[in-house]
């Protein structure tokens, strides 16, 4: 387990205010160990995606990092407040999550899917306000779910379905969004939908995002930072290009392939050749 | 992305769909009209088959006397027909329906899944145990015959339904409760308390079995305020909680990762929903024995006629309270035979969960 890169941060003007960090977290299932001491700070307004093969722990660290799971040692910082400490509706505020496959009930419609986001800036007798109805349209139509507003989600296909959720994500108004496999089941040209979604969400609203995802290249092509992860520990962190190494295939996935640029968007690409060991 | 299909047409960005918004000061809110007229025309018919029902009987009385002698006008015979001898049948009967209907639609917004209510969680089994003990156990038939028409059957049979639901918790419980496997303890739990009662059964004299399975059909016969009284107090409490809930069972529904992520305590919020449904059922199952089938069907009935992506509380609770007062009527007036109200509410719903059944999976996930 060799650090190919230690602690790469962007830029060199004043180091960007960190916005959440996981601690030295030791994550477990009952008994299992799934992560051990590990450190990661996403910092303001970056764009990281989380990679690494199945069972490596990745999507373990993301529900982590979004209060879903709680550590067994170490600890979760929230804008430098430990998030076990925050109440769970004013890190709802800052905070958004997308788990892996989101359940709809039967029978909502897209807008009420959309409302739900509000949750956190709503109370018993604020239900909807002004504030709420822009926020959540506007949330529509940048997603361009507007003219399904009323059907229900469970008729939509899976690229509106996602769509959808992201709106949510978005109603919500949180300065961070996690993200976990939002491309699972999705074929390649709704996987890149979706993934332009998101960065617009970062680049046009400056989001501090960070995703889990399969496919590197896609992940090289949108994330700003690669975060490998194997086994439960972080292998290396950096940019697409300093991460995405012959080296690091070899060493992370047990696959010998090569690296060439993406001749669209200039980053690293992944070439299999075959399976090592 | 296409839309694809029939396109609604494009709202100003202003709208976000066709819902009817209130805001008055602070307050705010949606109004969906089916979901705001389905419990007023759902009172207003609780309250004329209650006045059908109340007229009713040996002495007939028109359904303008009864209403007269409702606000305090009647005359002094009628009156004391009506409020002491017919009336808390019919308000334990509507406050029977309204727990069960409240209790079902919480519990199966909860688990997800429409085949969840007190009656497969085997809280009736656990009452059921607890009375049909008291009555076979309790020493001779004369003194089941006493406890019958006094306090001791209720106070077993809560009892009997709390115990259970505790267990059910402890059983279910792992860092939350998780719908499937509340159901599925639920049902074993459930097995559990009816091998007791048809243990308890086989071993108990002719009377005192007669007198269990009226009580085992659940029954409004002979109630007085003494089982009114401490229902109503109940639902006093209960009520305005299990409405209150209705926000954070909207979040709930999306499972438990997503609650969270929008802000849920969702330990907290699950054992809530569950305790209060629970309760309900308890107070339900104490005053008339388990009335079959109430908190199963009135929710998917109420979901129906609503429309939206659950169940309706209020209005699930007022369905309830008028499928049980009109079940008694039609039992103790169409019906040759006057039957005891738990064999109507099933006949009307076991063909019901039947057609559920039938039409194949629904809201399963």
């Amino acid at each position: 387990m060799t650090a190919v890169l230690a602690h790469p941060e962007l830029g060199t003007e004043a180091t960007p205010r960190v916005r959440l960090a996981a601690e030295q977290v030791r994550l477990a299932y009952g008994e299992n160990v799934v992560v051990d001491s590990l450190d990661l700070d996403l910092v303001d307004g970056s764009f990281t995606a989380i990679v690494g093969p199945n069972g490596c722990g990745k999507s373990t660290l993301l529900r982590a990092l979004g209060r879903l799971l709680r550590p067994t040692s170490g600890q979760v910082v929230l804008d430098g407040k430990p998030i076990a400490k925050t109440p769970t509706r004013d890190v709802a505020r800052v905070l958004g999550l997308l788990p892996q496959t989101p359940i709809a009930p039967e029978g909502l419609t897209v807008a009420d899917l959309v409302a739900r986001g509000r949750h956190p800036h709503q109370s018993w007798l604020r239900q909807w306000s002004r504030d709420d109805e822009a926020v959540v349209a506007e949330a529509l139509r940048w997603t361009d779910m507007l003219d399904l507003a009323d059907r229900p989600v469970d008729a939509l296909s899976g690229g509106q379905r996602q769509r959808a959720w992201i709106s949510m994500a978005l109603a919500q108004g949180t300065d961070l969004l996690l993200l976990d496999e939002p491309t699972t089941y999705l074929d390649l040209s709704h996987q890149i939908d979706v993934l332009e979604l998101v960065a617009r969400l970062h680049a046009e609203r400056g989001r501090t995002v960070a995703v889990v995802l399969h496919d590197l290249n896609l992940a090289a092509r949108y994330a700003q930072r690669l975060v490998a992860m194997k086994d439960g520990v972080l292998v290396a962190s950096g940019t697409p290009a300093e991460v995405l190494t012959e080296q690091l295939l070899d060493e992370v996935f047990d696959l010998e392939a090569r690296v060439i640029e993406d001749p669209v968007s200039g980053t690293p690409m992944v070439v299999p050749v075959r399976r090592l060991r | 992305m296409t839309a694809g299909g029939s396109i609604t047409t494009r709202s100003t960005p202003q709208h976000v769909d066709k819902r009817r918004t209130v805001r008055i000061g602070p307050l705010s809110g949606v109004v969906r009209t089916r979901q705001l007229l389905l419990p007023v025309v759902a009172a207003i018919a609780l309250v004329l088959v209650s006045a059908v029902s109340i007229g009713r009987g040996d002495y007939p009385i028109g359904l303008l006397d009864v209403l007269r002698t409702l606000v305090g006008a009647g005359d002094q015979t009628q009156q004391f027909i009506i409020t002491e001898l017919r009336a808390p049948r019919i308000v334990v009967g509507a406050l029977v329906g309204l727990a069960l209907g409240l209790s079902g639609a919480l519990i199966q917004t909860f688990a997800r899944n429409p085949l969840a209510s007190p009656d497969t969680l085997g809280i009736n089994a656990g009452a059921s145990a607890a009375a049909v003990a008291v009555i076979v156990l309790g020493g001779g038939s004369s003194a089941a015959a006493g406890l019958l028409g006094g306090l001791g059957l209720q106070v077993a049979a809560l009892i009997g339904a709390l115990l259970t639901a505790l267990l059910i918790f402890v059983l279910a419980w792992d860092k939350g409760v998780d719908g499937y496997r509340l159901v599925l303890v639920g049902i074993g739990l459930g097995a559990v308390g009816y091998a007791v009662v048809d243990w308890l059964l086989t071993r108990s004299d002719i009377t005192d079995a007669a007198a269990a399975t009226v009580w085992l059909t659940g029954s409004l016969n002979a109630r007085t305020w003494d089982q009114a009284w401490p229902l109503a107090l109940a639902l006093l409490v209960l009520v305005p909680v299990a409405l209150a809930l209705s926000r954070v069972l909207g979040v709930l529904q999306f499972g438990e990762d997503t609650a969270r992520a929008l802000g849920i305590r969702v330990g907290r919020a699950q054992a809530t929903v569950v305790l209060v449904a629970v309760c309900l059922a308890a107070a339900a199952v104490a005053a008339a024995g388990p009335v079959q089938f109430v908190a199963l069907v009135v929710p998917q009935v109420a979901v129906r006629l609503a429309g939206g992506s659950r169940p309706p509380l209020l209005a699930s609770g007022l369905l309830g309270a008028l499928l049980v007062v009109g079940a008694d009527l039609l039992a103790r007036t169409v019906l040759p035979v006057a039957l005891p109200v738990g064999i109507v509410t099933a006949v009307i719903g076991a063909p019901y969960l039947l057609w559920l059944l039938v039409r194949g999976r629904r809201s399963i996930t």
